[in-house]
């Protein structure tokens, strides 16, 4: 099993590389370029999408993180695609995953309605404008910026503590008039936990930043949801992780919107992204008892860093 | 605040959402995969064949509609007889589940007596129909 655990994560790590340097625009041709794309069969574009997202789906799930933001700067890092059509499947990949696993965590009251509707009122309104914006300037603008962006991920991801149960002394004003507050089993303990929440307002605010960058880059915001519920507003682990997911079901819709309406969504690149990324996220999770969860997590972190650091190679030009 | 408020089973209007949702979802993910496997065998001709759809990804998004031909925002509805076009059926309908679920629940929490929530569901509802109508252009690169 210790070994299982080792080899496991390792041969993610090598799947990834070897898929990465056999995609052919990357390994004979430049990426982007018209010939790249037009050299190869055109099934083998989907056929290799599916394989590389399904991986990144394994990886997403024992990782931890969003499937979103690992296709974005992957996909747009190492496949002939442009950046505009990218964001467009990076965001109906983090939607079909979300709407995958909204209902049952509303089911089960892990992820709060009641905290989700504000929140997501202020996420949803900024995505719309970030997506307009991210559609208007310049691609080696966003390139730049999403690079930065997935650095200051890594960084995140190295960085931020989690907290299961936050300790709030007293819910703030805004959160009591809007009665967010609520109560969950912990399963593992079989504890009944009673949570509010405090800091509503500069949580709301973090939420137009959050907005507009889920927007802009297409990213799922998974990875800001949670430390701004958990850390800042004090809403239990679970909650907050439940409450994120079911949230980008909400925020990305706004966005989806705009890029479908403004022609970037195109199906050969869209849907294999997202049956592989959900196939992959379905391995993932039968795969988490048998990994090892923080070596996993640097290998996210460390394809993270090099699709970050791919993305803002290309946005100047290097 | 009031514990009788709080209770460990969600409440009617969260229920009522993640009902919704869920079927919303399956006929949307359904949709996706079957007009998807209709497209690349080419069970229906697409309006732009397989095998020219790389000569236009690497394009900008403003290059790719004027090389193509393609008419952006809702101009899909004209031309589901494509097979490419089919696949928007089901996209549209995962990207629309939420709104349907909004304006679902609104009646229930104002029947509630939760009026503030019932109009931010409502506000919610209304922003997402603003996106999703094409009404909001974005500018070219």
């Amino acid at each position: 099993m210790w070994e299982m655990r080792k080899i496991l994560p390792i041969g993610l790590l090598s799947l990834f590389i070897v898929l990465i340097l056999t995609v052919p625009s990357w390994a004979q041709t430049p990426p982007g370029s018209p010939e790249s794309a037009t050299a190869y069969p055109w099934w083998m574009w989907p056929l290799v999408l599916l394989v590389v997202t399904f991986v990144l789906g394994v990886a997403a799930v024992l990782g931890g993180v969003g499937g979103g933001v690992l296709f974005v700067p992957i996909i747009s890092g190492f496949f002939p695609f442009h950046l505009d059509f990218v964001r467009g499947a990076g965001l109906l990949v983090a939607l079909a995953g979300a709407l995958a696993a909204g209902p049952g965590l509303l089911k089960l009251n892990l992820a709060s309605l009641r905290l989700a509707i504000p929140v997501a009122l202020i996420a949803s309104t900024f995505a719309i404008v970030g997506a307009m914006a991210g559609l208007a300037l310049p691609t080696h603008i966003i390139q730049i910026a999403l690079g930065c962006t997935i650095l200051f991920i890594c960084v995140l991801m190295l960085t931020a503590k989690k907290s299961t149960f936050p300790e709030v002394k007293q819910a703030d004003k805004l959160s009591s008039v809007l009665r967010i507050y609520g109560v969950y089993q912990e399963a593992s303990t079989g504890e009944t936990i009673d949570w509010k929440v405090h800091r509503t307002p500069q949580g709301l605010i973090l939420f137009v930043v959050i907005g507009i960058m889920a927007g802009m880059f297409g990213l799922g915001a998974g990875w800001a949801n949670v430390p701004v519920l958990n850390l800042l507003m004090g809403v239990p682990l679970k909650i907050s992780v439940a409450t994120s997911k079911f949230l980008l079901s909400i925020t990305d819709t706004s966005a989806a919107w705009v890029y479908l309406n403004q022609g970037c969504v195109i199906p050969m690149i869209v849907i294999p992204s997202v049956v592989g990324i959900m196939i992959g996220s379905f391995v993932g999770v039968r795969l988490l008892n048998v990994a090892k969860p923080s070596l996993v997590r640097w290998i996210v972190i460390i394809m993270l860093g090099f699709a970050g650091i791919r993305a803002l190679m290309k946005g100047l030009g290097i | 605040m009031d514990s009788a408020d709080k209770s460990l089973q969600a409440s009617p209007e969260q229920l009522t959402y993640a009902n919704l949702l869920e079927k919303g979802m399956f006929v949307g993910l359904g949709l996706v995969l079957v007009t998807f496997a209709i497209y690349v065998l080419g069970i229906v001709s697409p309006y732009i064949p397989v095998d020219e759809i790389p000569k236009y990804w690497h394009l900008s998004v403003e290059k790719y509609l004027e090389a193509a031909n393609v008419h952006a925002g809702w101009s899909w509805l004209g031309m589901l007889g494509y097979g490419d076009y089919l696949n928007f059926v089901g996209i549209a309908i995962l990207a629309g589940v939420t709104i349907l679920c909004y304006l679902a629940i609104v009646p229930i929490l104002w029947r509630n007596d939760d009026k503030m929530y019932a109009v931010l569901a409502l506000l919610e509802a209304i922003i997402l129909c603003v996106a999703a109508s094409g009404i909001l252009g974005a500018g070219g690169h």
